[in-house]
């Protein structure tokens, strides 16, 4: 058996590595997504009082650190019982906002936009940000930067911090928005509402306009059909901050709608012994291994599956985008994997326009941040929509809220198995006999999991954000068949 | 220990003052006592810096006695009550990395008290040899 | 810069990192059109020809700088550890995770069974009733998985290699790691090996912004839930336990900004060796009881002396483990 070895494929909460395994007949035998990493959360913020695992947590990911703090912050004020009051959860989610607008935006230039902008077959050193800023002009590339400086602003203006933001307190914020400084964002927020307009224009431009890309998206090998899960408000309109975990069947259907305490009735992990990432899936279901279809006990938490576990977006300009996304690529849900990308963007409208509803609320300039706090009732759940999919924290406490227990199941882990399934099915669609293991092949192997954004090709992947792979094909005695290295 | 007789290593941290004093009038009248303890003079006790402690235990010490003056005595007035702040702290600290709290001890001792310095050193040598030997520097030098 | 120096070869890699650390490289912003007209950056597995064989063909000390960020938590992150610094002429630890162990050190609290045991047997949502676990070395079917060694105990870079420099913070401010960019750039002296760089001499206290009086006197420490904060008083003043007085300055105060109290990220200040004991020196100092009784009371209210006070540092302090 021949073996290619993809090492390392970067972040997830560490690195990643793939293994492909090939068969006699030069086809693909079976995948691994390999998580070599481990840090163990789970235990060392046993012992730590409760509210300071906000600030401890964001460290899970320098990536995403404000869902962390947002998870465990809400999970921290069920703990306590209390319900911040309305100007607390509205700066929370201010704040959330333009998180997600700085590491959606660098998603898609960083990463999805080389493969598109440039070209999926381009020189790998053309197939990175400076590439697509190349085809697109510097003004554009400049204007990615400071867009994404703007929102790290606002972030650090809420948080304090400009990554690991120290906003959240038991019941609340610790910091208000003045009058001057909601003017402000209010302003910046109109200018993330055009910059999203404007890029989903360069991806109608760019991509949809091509119908070799649309092929891509709806035909190629990238096709995984799922369970669809993702947070909506009350009226099943999605929602990054708050709301009821969603679950959609692979035909669209309601499977399950649960609040978060109800978590582990809906939701479960296995283990395997060659990754250090658990494997979650649907519990009612069970583990019916690494298969899809309307059988399979596994989902995705992803934008994509944001958008096909809601009945829509509950801004104006984001719905109309939802709309004509679903009607382009032929109904709902919709089991494209590169559609995420389309849907990301969506988002990312979203999450702009959000942002300027919330910078003009009334609510934004309360004085009232925190609420009292009840007793400590010792146990608490929090979930929020991470951009990498749906983030539960899950925290138990002694009377004194100390943590005893802690449990978490992060966004990306959700769809490690969706990924290494994703992985394979564009390895199968792609490495056949005959056919030599190249460049153009690996970046699309590569897209599959970059699709996910699972979390390594995440903002830092800002500089010339070519994923470096390298490909031995090696005979079953280990002697090099093939050596294919890309930078 | 069977056969191996476990000779606990004991540092005493003394003021100036008071204790070490004492514990020479313990050492001149030749009141008897056991030879485990290696004695560290300081000014005051408020000048043992919890540092010093830490370093004690990280170096191999099986137990650490702070002595200083009655409270009231101190020559430089509040020394002992600072030292007295440091030594809960500091016992609430080792407790939760895993040292006993029962290696940390502090006694006030006069320079009159050579007697209760005798007895303060075997009652403590007592204690170690039941805890035995510290692990404190084997696991902090065990990598992997 | 002078034009026609020879480019400076940078490399950036992560260890037992979260990523904060090269989003702080990144968050040059507009300036990281500069950084790379001073720097090619020779290896940087977010973003170029990650293969660590490629690093291991390099010529012994090719590399000029390199940011190591992370700590050293498992067998792959020690061979890189290794590996880095015989290919580099400058190794720097960046970020706490590398100079102190950092939050990930917090793990030293524990050990690799317990760890092991609660995320893989007893999280309340993992199903595995056969009690598997990941393994180093796997056979499946088609062949041989491998994944790194988990070790049982966190270190910092310095416990493993010789390190030139340490930039502290979690992760480092950008603006003080592009002073020591520019620095190394237009060839300016740099402090002797060892020193830590990108941070003041200063104890956070002595730039911090909020009212303090000289004489700092407490009867009861405070959860951070527990009070109304003012928004001005010093932390300690008002009974919240706040890290300034045994960290170093550097970072511009951003948590204090924030309305939170520091928690030692930058690490001690010159001439400290343990911010914990330094912090508990601090502590005593401000502890207006004398009966033991009393001030056990005050002492109960710090409710996690270890991890308040070695939040970011256990790995390198003076029992860097726990005890077992
Ligand atoms: S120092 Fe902080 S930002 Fe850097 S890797 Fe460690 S946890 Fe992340
Ligand atoms: S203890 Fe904290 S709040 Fe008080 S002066 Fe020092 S840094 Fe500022
Ligand atoms: S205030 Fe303290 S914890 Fe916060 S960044 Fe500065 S040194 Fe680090
Ligand atoms: S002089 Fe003896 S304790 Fe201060």
């Amino acid at each position: 058996m021949k073996k290619v070895i993809i090492d390392p494929i970067t972040r997830l909460e560490g690195h990643g590595k793939i293994e492909i395994f090939l068969n006699d007949e030069g086809g693909v035998e079976n995948v691994y997504f390999q998580v070599p990493e481990l840090r163990g959360f789970e235990k060392f913020c046993e012992g730590r009082p409760v509210e300071e695992l906000p600030a401890i947590t964001a460290k899970i990911c320098g990536v995403c650190p404000g869902c962390h703090h947002m998870a465990s912050g809400k999970a921290v004020d069920a703990v306590f019982g209390v319900d911040p009051p309305p100007t607390a959860k509205k700066l929370r989610e201010l704040f959330y906002m333009a998180h997600f607008m700085h590491s959606h935006t660098a998603h898609f230039y960083a990463l999805a936009a080389p493969d598109f902008v440039v070209g999926p077959d381009a020189p790998p050193e053309k197939r990175n940000i400076l590439g697509v800023i190349e085809k697109v002009g510097k003004e554009i590339g400049t204007e990615v930067i400071k867009q994404r400086r703007i929102a790290q602003e606002i972030q650090a203006l809420l948080g304090g911090h400009q990554t690991f933001v120290v906003m959240n307190i038991p019941g609340g914020v610790r910091k208000g928005l003045s009058e001057e400084e909601r003017d402000d964002i209010a302003i910046k927020a109109d200018g993330f509402v055009r910059f999203a307009q404007f890029t989903l224009q360069l991806f109608e431009d760019v991509v949809l306009k091509n119908k070799e890309y649309v092929d891509i998206i709806l035909n190629g090998p990238y096709n995984l059909k799922l369970h669809s899960m993702g947070l909506v408000d009350s009226n099943n309109k999605v929602n990054f901050y708050d709301g009821k975990v969603r679950v959609v069947d692979t035909e669209g259907k309601e499977l399950y709608k649960y609040s978060p305490p109800e978590y582990l009735d809906y939701v479960a992990e296995h283990v395997e012994p060659w990754s250090y990432l658990k494997f979650p899936f649907l519990k009612k279901i069970g583990w019916k291994g690494f298969v899809d279809g309307q059988n399979s006990g596994l989902y995705h938490a992803t934008p994509l599956s944001r958008l096909n576990a809601s009945d829509g977006m509950a801004t104006p300009l984001a719905q109309k985008e939802y709309e004509r996304m679903y009607a382009t690529l032929g109904g709902k849900p919709v089991h494209a994997t590169l559609a995420m990308h389309w849907a990301r963007l969506v988002e990312l409208l979203y999450s702009a326009e959000r942002c300027r509803e919330l910078a003009t609320d009334p609510d934004i300039t309360g004085k009232e941040l925190r609420a009292s706090l009840g007793p400590i009732p010792g146990e608490g759940v929090g979930i929020v929509e991470a951009q990498r999919g749906t983030l539960t924290h899950h925290y138990r406490t002694d009377e004194k809220g100390i943590v005893t227990k802690v449990n978490l199941i992060v966004g990306t882990t959700n769809n490690h198995a969706a990924i290494s399934m994703s992985i394979k099915k564009a390895a199968e669609g792609l490495i056949k006999k005959g056919v030599e293991v190249n460049n153009g092949i690996l970046n699309m192997i590569e897209m599959a999991f970059r699709a996910y954004d699972p979390c390594f090709s995440c903002a830092t992947h800002c500089l010339p954000g070519e994923m470096p792979m390298i490909v031995e094909v090696r005979e079953p005695d280990g002697e090099l068949l093939q050596r294919f290295v890309r930078d | 220990m069977d056969g191996l007789e476990f000779k606990p290593r004991i540092v005493a941290f003394l003021c100036n003052w008071c204790s070490y004093t004492g514990a020479d009038l313990a050492g001149t009248s030749r009141i008897e006592y056991k030879a485990n303890v290696r004695a560290i003079r300081l000014m005051c006790s408020g000048r043992i810096e919890p540092t010093l402690v830490l370093k004690a235990f990280s170096k191999g010490a099986d137990g650490v006695l702070l002595c200083g003056c009655h409270p009231g005595d101190c020559h430089y007035q509040e020394g002992n009550y600072r030292c007295l702040r440091r030594y809960l702290l500091l016992q609430k600290y080792i407790k939760q990395i895993g040292i006993e709290p029962e290696r940390l001890k502090l006694e006030w001792i006069s320079a009159s008290e050579g007697k209760q310095f005798a007895d303060l050193v075997n009652s403590f040598t007592e204690t170690i040899i039941e805890l035995g030997p510290s692990k404190t520097k084997q696991t902090i030098t065990v990598f992997k | 810069m002078a034009g026609d120096k020879p480019k400076l070869k940078l490399a950036v890699y992560w260890a037992a990192a979260c990523g904060g650390c090269c989003v702080s490289v990144l968050d040059v912003h507009e300036k990281l059109f500069d950084v790379v007209s001073a720097a090619d950056l020779v290896f940087w597995p977010i973003a170029l020809d990650t293969k660590y064989e490629d690093v291991e063909n390099m010529p012994d000390k090719y590399i000029d700088l390199t940011l190591f960020n992370g700590a050293v938590r498992n067998s792959e992150n020690e061979h890189m550890a290794r590996l880095l610094r015989k290919k580099s002429k400058t190794l720097v630890a960046y970020g706490s995770c590398a100079h102190m162990g950092g939050i990930p050190g917090l793990a030293n609290f524990s050990t690799r069974e317990e760890i092991l045991r609660r995320v893989f047997e007893e999280t309340e949502s993992v199903v595995n009733t056969d009690k598997i676990r990941p393994v180093p070395e796997y056979t499946a079917k088609e062949g041989v998985l491998e994944i790194p060694e988990f070790y049982n105990d966190v270190r910092s870079l310095s416990l493993v290699v010789d390190v030139d420099y340490y930039i502290p913070g979690c992760p480092p401010q950008t603006e003080r790691l592009l002073e020591v960019f520019t620095a190394i750039v237009t060839g300016a002296e740099l402090p002797p090996k060892g020193s830590v760089v990108g941070a003041d001499n200063k104890t956070q206290c002595e730039e911090c912004t909020r009212k303090k009086s000289e004489n700092k006197k407490i009867k009861k420490f405070y959860r951070p839930w527990e009070i109304k904060d003012d928004g001005e008083t010093c932390f300690l003043e008002q009974g919240v336990i706040c890290m300034g007085p045994a960290t170093r300055a550097g970072c511009g105060h951003r948590c204090i900004k924030g309305n939170a109290p520091c928690r030692g990220c930058y690490g001690p200040p010159s001439g400290a060796i343990d911010p914990g004991a330094k912090m508990m020196s601090a502590i005593a100092g401000i502890i207006d009881e004398k009966e033991p009784e009393e001030i056990s009371r005050v002492i109960e209210d710090i409710a996690d002396p270890g991890g308040y006070f070695y939040r970011f540092s256990l790995p390198v302090s003076l029992i860097r483990r726990k005890v077992q």
